[in-house]
């Protein structure tokens, strides 16, 4: 039975610290239901009870104004309901905050609009945090720009990211999958689209995906990495594969004009080749496309140069059909 | 007396000037009251986009720029430009001097120059409409303030000057009551509303001050480069927070306290029974406006303060809710051995009791910190404060209206339709904001122009109910205004609820421009209904 109650108010319970928070959830729901039906009952039976009756005369009512046991009664049991509360609320936040010892530490950084995730052992990854599962594991939040913040549903913990320190949260991750994290800390034009995931594995695959990060690409032919970087470095935030405006311009709209020129916002025109991409990639903020607005921010030191070779080249084989 | 040569404040003196210039309190909140109602109105236009953008994922009406500067006016102008100046301004304007006896507020030209203030700073606020809105949210949090392109400088500005309003209207109204006063009406024989206005008044003249400088440091950083808050220039984002909410907390008090004093004045005059606990709901009043200013950090239990501040906060936001849960409970307890009517005014004192009480509750949850990360930044927030904010305020501001309209214009609206309406807004906002409950709960943050598949049903519901709230609200003014056109007049001296006060029983229906046509002398107490029979005068 709170099982399916569990389901039903919240998502999988996926960290350690989990159930406990939603038994929290459940105790003070219980309370205030309780609560809250003598309210509507209480009012419901005096309104009903003492209503005015038709044709009744206007007479002099009750002088009783105090009673010391009701009102003793509604200051002591929510004092003892709350106290509760709140001694649970820090029991359970003291395990949200005290790391293991153990814990792997990942460090990851919010910029507009996606997130970097920067591994122990080297490598980095876009929007795809992995973590082993029943390990303890450190994230060392920080921002590049302005406040976001890092939220995982399914481990009920969340923080904020700010761009001048440091700050920590962690999770033990009890059950492999793919889940979701949003960012709750309002950025901008592209808040609502700073979504990543997390997946947790088993560790032994965890450890074996550790070792081959950032060195599982160099055999796929180019256009085909491409395509993979589109949505691993989270360029699908803000630009669509059909041709339909987002944040930036369409992949396909830029693929389309090929060759042709491309106006600038400050009047100026460039003609789409190569080195346009690139320089957009590299230097978004130096030519902004007219009508839309300079907010994306800059790959350098993100992508390697057979990335961005790949990327122009998945771009260049864009046309109506594709789909990703 | 014949009602045409009957003078009231309404028809005398006449002409343009004579209200523009007017230092009568009636005539100001009156204008607050037309005011606020046009931007309670813009500010729930702009609710309704955002709701039909949300009825399913994806950008389907608006883009994330166009949603991001709806809901930041929406918040702007609902809170600084309707709820906090508004009020106050017309309620508290219209009825505390007749409520202590007075002929006017202690200071009648700065209250005019308060309504020039609000009006000043309220262009401000159109300006940066016209100019292209602004997209920071209501709170500027920075650095994204300081580095968004919109017009944060003209919106800021507009909310640092209406806050001179605010300062300088709570400075008359504590002169008033501690000045104003008829002999006899000693502090614990004043209706509750006074206490209500009084601890409103102490929190505006002390927190407003803290945000006007936190506006004036935005702007310096803006427009001089003095790093305080941005990081690029040395500055510290989380001390902007503190700043901010160390007013905007007690600003929910200045939101909710004169709710309060609405619903003390409604249910006992229309259930006709001495309010229970009188000494307590005036105390709680002062001491919720107290702890208000000791628990901001509770909006703040994800930016990384300190586990010993968490736990601080945490614990004193608890000390909040135990003496609003015996008000409750004190109210409710009003209408034992009472005779209630169930008038349009009384409908709305129990909608508030309903809604109030979950807005309350759910308060619980996020004051819990452990509960509280997980959902901070989510819907459930969004739908605990529009539980407190518009179920709690607003419904209170439309019974409140409801209540003295026929004292305040000397009009009675249709009782029916005023009693249907009320049923709409009630079912009308449950419908909107409950699923935002289950939504906050299953992972949805807030401020998103977009969401996840996941999410698509509890929002579409949301939707369709909140155009049945926005309709029923619509009726339920336009129902109060269309008594002016109708001239639906009651006696000068009527009492249709049976009000003990002394605006029901001293003065005539709409005042006269002097308020009183004599001092009037003191006979019992607000809520005397154990001692005396006040007829209920309706229509001649």
């Amino acid at each position: 039975m709170l099982d399916r109650l569990t389901e039903f108010f919240f998502p999988k319970q996926v960290s350690t610290f989990a159930s406990d928070i939603d038994n929290l959830y459940f105790f003070i729901f219980y309370s205030s239901v309780a609560l809250f039906l003598i309210v509507v009952f209480g009012m419901v039976y005096l309104s009903i009870k003492y209503r005015h009756r038709k044709g009744e005369e206007l007479k002099l009512t009750s002088s009783k104004d105090h009673s010391n046991l009701l009102e003793s009664m509604f200051f002591i049991i929510p004092l003892i309901l709350v106290s509760i509360t709140f001694v649970w609320g820090i029991r359970s936040y003291l395990k949200m905050v005290i790391v293991p010892d153990d814990a792997i530490e990942i460090k990851v950084t919010g910029q507009s609009w996606f997130w970097t995730f920067d591994y122990p052992d080297g490598g980095t990854t876009l929007n795809e945090l992995v973590v082993p599962s029943n390990k303890p594991v450190k994230l060392v939040l920080s921002s590049k720009d302005v406040l976001h913040s890092f939220f995982i549903p399914v481990m009920r913990s969340k923080m904020d990211c700010l761009p001048n320190r440091y700050n920590v949260m962690w999770f033990d991750a009890t059950k492999e999958g793919v889940y979701d994290i949003f960012c709750t800390e309002y950025c901008g034009t592209g808040h609502s689209q700073m979504g990543a995931k997390v997946i947790v594995m088993q560790p032994a695959q965890y450890e074996e995906w550790a070792s081959e990060l950032g060195s599982e690409d160099d055999d796929l032919p180019l256009d085909e990495l491409g395509a993979k970087l589109y949505t691993k470095k989270a360029c699908n935030t803000c630009h669509t594969l059909d041709g339909s405006a987002l944040v930036g311009p369409s992949y396909l709209q830029t693929s389309q004009m090929w060759g042709q020129e491309r106006v600038f916002d400050d009047g100026t025109s460039t003609v789409i080749d190569d080195n346009y991409i690139r320089s957009s990639i590299l230097e978004p903020m130096t030519q902004i496309v007219a009508g839309y607005q300079g907010v994306m921010p800059t790959y350098q030191g993100l992508l390697s140069d057979r990335e961005l070779d790949a990327l122009i080249a998945f771009l260049k084989t864009l046309n109506e059909d594709s789909q990703i | 007396m014949s009602e045409n040569t009957k003078q009231n404040y309404l028809n005398h003196p006449k002409g343009i000037m004579s209200w523009l210039l007017t230092l009568d309190h009636k005539r100001i909140g009156l204008m607050y009251l037309f005011s606020g109602i046009l931007f309670f109105f813009l500010g729930g236009l702009l609710a309704l986009v955002m709701r039909f953008e949300l009825a399913a994922p994806g950008n389907d009406i608006i883009s994330n720029e166009v949603y991001n500067n709806a809901y930041t006016l929406h918040g702007a102008i609902m809170i600084f430009l309707f709820i906090i100046p508004a009020i106050p301004g017309a309620l508290g304007n219209i009825l505390l001097p007749l409520m202590v006896g007075a002929k006017d507020v202690a200071f009648p030209r700065l209250n005019l120059a308060s309504f020039y203030i609000y009006s000043f700073g309220a262009l401000f606020a159109m300006y940066t409409i016209i100019n292209g809105g602004v997209d920071t949210g209501w709170t500027f949090y920075t650095p994204y303030s300081t580095q968004s392109t919109s017009n944060v400088v003209p919106m800021t500005l507009g909310i640092f000057i209406i806050g001179f309003s605010s300062i300088l209207t709570g400075l008359n109204f504590i002169a008033t009551v501690h000045k104003m006063r008829i002999p006899g009406l000693t502090w614990y024989k004043l209706p509750l509303f006074v206490w209500a206005l009084y601890g409103t008044s102490l929190v505006q003249i002390t927190a407003t001050p803290v945000l006007a400088i936190t506006m004036v440091l935005l702007m310096l950083e803006r427009f001089l480069g003095i790093g305080i808050f941005d990081p690029a220039l040395g500055g510290d984002p989380v001390l902007y927070q503190h700043f901010f909410w160390f007013y905007s907390h007690p600003a929910v008090y200045i939101m909710i306290l004169p709710a309060f004093g609405i619903i003390s004045e409604i249910i006992p005059v229309h259930s006709r029974k001495k309010i229970w606990g009188y000494k307590f709901i005036a105390y709680s009043t002062l001491s919720i406006a107290f702890i208000g200013f000791l628990v901001w950090g509770h909006h703040m239990f994800t930016s990384g303060q300190s586990v010993f501040s968490q736990i601080v906060f945490s614990f004193i936001t608890y000390f909040v809710g135990i003496p609003t849960g015996v008000k409750i409970f004190s109210w409710i307890l009003t209408m034992y051995k009472g005779q209630v009517s169930f008038t349009p005014p009384m409908f709305y004192a129990l909608a508030f009791l309903f809604l109030f009480t979950i807005g309350g509750l759910t308060g619980i949850f996020l004051g819990a910190v452990a509960l509280d990360i997980h959902l901070h930044d989510t819907y459930f927030v969004v739908a605990h404060f529009h539980y407190v904010m518009q179920g709690g305020t607003i419904v209170a501001f439309l019974g409140g209206l409801h209540h003295w309209w026929p004292k305040s214009f000397g009009v009675m609206y249709n009782q029916t339709i005023a009693n249907i309406a009320a049923l709409g807004v009630f079912i009308g906002f449950n419908g909107t904001f409950f699923p935002q409950f289950l939504l906050g709960l299953r992972g949805m943050p807030r401020r998103y122009a977009t969401y996840d598949e996941q999410f698509v049903e509890l929002h579409s519901y949301s939707t369709f109910w909140s155009g049945i709230l926005g309709i029923s609200i619509f009726i339920a003014v336009m129902n109060l205004f269309w008594s002016f056109i109708k001239k639906n007049k009651v006696d000068p001296g009527s009492n249709p609820w049976g009000g003990m006060t002394l605006e029901w029983t001293h003065t005539s229906s709409p005042p006269h421009p002097h308020n009183f046509e004599e001092e009037p002398v003191l006979q019992h107490g607000p809520y005397d209904y154990d001692k005396v029979i006040v007829e209920k005068t309706y229509n001649k």
